[in-house]
């Protein structure tokens, strides 16, 4: 049984608490962008973009037995450094746990800032296309 | 004249600050500037002690709001040497000018087959309202073409010009990339094919000379906010006869000479364009900025902005893979660039950090965007605010930031 969404926000919360300043956790928010695997170009499509963010944001969201599965891929790598983080709190999860999960490690590490609602940053809508995905899975 | 850039500082609380535990660095002047003090003030001065509502009330607060809202019609009117203060009008902002002449004069005047010319430049607030009109009219948009620097190409802009083109809409300077666009000769060839010319000035008003009569323009638009004034105030300047000429764009209150359920007639020049209560106590402070403006001197303010650009453009240039991005020997002070192999947000995300307020992305210029072939750049512009130690401290973190993501 893989763990539960709450334990890795937790474990995250934990992982940022050992930085002492915002360059340490932009360096490794950067590291976590750089790790994680570009998605394949047959996913890069107008269909998974999502609006709204300054740079481009593909996200791929399928279904593996009752779980949904994420895979995305930013231009910016920053930008894909949350995303990276986003997919490990929330992919591999039921659509019920999805749509229920509250996000509060963003505000805990300290990201907060990336939520607010201008077009530059793109990562409110990246959790609501995630969700939305939950949604559009648990109604099929 | 010499400026004092510290005492000038002093004038604008916003900057004495600090961002993320550094002190604020502002280079975002292009989007907005920042308010001095005496326009702070004229503000809250108007909300103590004289807020009315105008034109129409005969009591004293009236009178006195009334005064200082058309003392600034005045002052705008001195500002871009307009013959009249009736051809000055007050609008919610350069997006809105340019609204109002699309729907009036565009309305009044394009018809099935007319051109209408704007150029690759141009923000999307000089791109929509044309198109919105132009699809309801059945009118073409052509675009005037820019080369690898940035420059307009005036002679595809001649090609373009003919007895079908009813209107030329280009920019005084361009606002991605600092480009200053030849509009008297622009102007000059387009009259010379009956065509009328619109200026959107949003980012010349606060660095160059305006002399609309001199350049002969047919209308000019700029907002207060970029001129150190408030958000929420714009102007239209136009010539008279074409103001006269077009119908109304609002309906409802001010902009009415009679009512009746048979019919109204229209307030004369400016009132005409201006229905309903507009905005007072930004149209006062307004005055207060063009004030500060004209006490420093346009031209001493260029001069200090240029030497800063200067300054900048031989720093950046230091920086290995960093291209700028707009090259005409004409600019203001605005720098667009890009980093290979750096998505300009992530700068922009990192300079913050470093409490250095730059723009990042396709800054409403898609179009421009496009023909560089980028999906956007970070863009430093300054204001005569701005310091070379301000600019030493922007090289330093962009070396910094670019070293945390390489």
């Amino acid at each position: 049984m893989a763990q539960s969404i709450q334990e890795t926000q937790e474990e995250l919360i934990e992982e940022f608490g050992l930085f002492d300043d915002w360059a340490d956790k932009y360096e490794y928010l950067i590291d976590l962008g750089k790790k994680l695997p570009n998605l394949s170009e047959a996913f890069k499509t107008e269909e998974n973009v999502i609006k709204g963010c300054q740079s481009r944001v593909w996200l791929h969201a399928e279904k593996q037995g009752d779980q949904i599965v994420f895979e995305a891929d930013s231009e910016a790598v920053i930008v894909k450094g949350m995303i990276s983080m986003l997919i490990r709190v929330l992919s591999h999860h039921t659509a019920e746990e999805i749509m229920q999960a509250d996000l509060y490690f963003i505000d805990q590490i300290g990201m907060s800032q990336h939520l607010a609602q201008t077009r530059s940053n793109g990562l409110l809508s990246m959790v609501k296309q995630m969700k939305n995905y939950a949604l559009a899975f648990s109604a099929k | 004249m010499t400026l004092d850039i510290s005492k000038i500082r002093a004038d604008f609380p916003v900057l004495d600050q600090q961002v993320n535990g550094s002190p604020l660095v502002y280079f975002d002047n292009a989007a907005t500037t920042q308010k001095p003090k005496s326009v702070i003030d004229a503000l809250s001065h108007y909300y103590a002690s004289d807020n009315a509502n105008i034109h129409r009330g005969i009591h004293a607060l009236a009178e006195r709001a009334t005064t200082a809202f058309e003392l600034t019609r005045t002052k705008i009117k001195e500002f871009i040497n307009a013959p009249s203060s009736d051809q000055i009008i007050l609008t919610a902002g350069t997006t809105g000018s340019i609204n109002l002449v699309a729907q009036t004069f565009g309305r009044a005047n394009f018809s099935k087959g007319d051109k209408i010319l704007i150029s690759n430049l141009e923000h999307h607030s000089n791109i929509v309202p044309w198109q919105m009109i132009a699809e309801e009219k059945g009118a073409i948009i052509e675009v005037i073409p820019v080369d690898e620097r940035g420059v307009l190409d005036l002679n595809a802009y001649r090609n373009l010009l003919d007895a079908s083109v009813k209107l030329v809409a280009v920019n005084h300077v361009s606002n991605a990339i600092g480009t200053i666009n030849p509009i008297a000769e622009m102007i000059q060839l387009a009259h010379a094919h009956g065509a009328k010319v619109m200026i959107d000035g949003a980012q010349s008003i606060a660095h160059l000379d305006i002399d609309v009569q001199a350049l002969d323009i047919d209308f000019f638009a700029f907002s207060a906010h970029k001129l150190f004034g408030p958000t929420g105030v714009g102007v239209l300047y136009g010539k008279r006869e074409l103001l006269e000429s077009m119908p109304p764009y609002q309906g409802g209150g001010e902009m009415i000479k009679e009512v009746s359920f048979e019919g109204t007639t229209y307030n004369e020049l400016p009132y005409k364009f201006e229905a309903g209560t507009p905005n007072i106590a930004d149209v006062i402070a307004l005055s207060a900025a063009i004030d500060y403006v004209n006490a420093l001197s346009k031209e001493a303010l260029f001069t200090q902005e240029l030497a800063l650009l200067a300054y900048a453009t031989e720093q950046l240039s230091t920086i290995p893979g960093l291209r700028i991005i707009g090259t005409a020997p004409d600019k203001i002070a605005v720098i667009s660039f890009v980093i290979e192999g750096i998505h300009p947000q992530d700068l922009g995300v990192l300079l913050d950090k470093f409490g250095i307020a730059i723009r990042t992305g396709h800054h409403c210029v898609q179009p421009l965007m496009k023909r560089f072939g980028l999906p956007g750049t970070c863009r430093a512009s300054f204001a005569f605010y701005n310091t070379f130690e301000e600019i030493d401290l922007f090289v330093k973190a962009l070396r910094r930031s670019i070293n945390m993501l390489q």
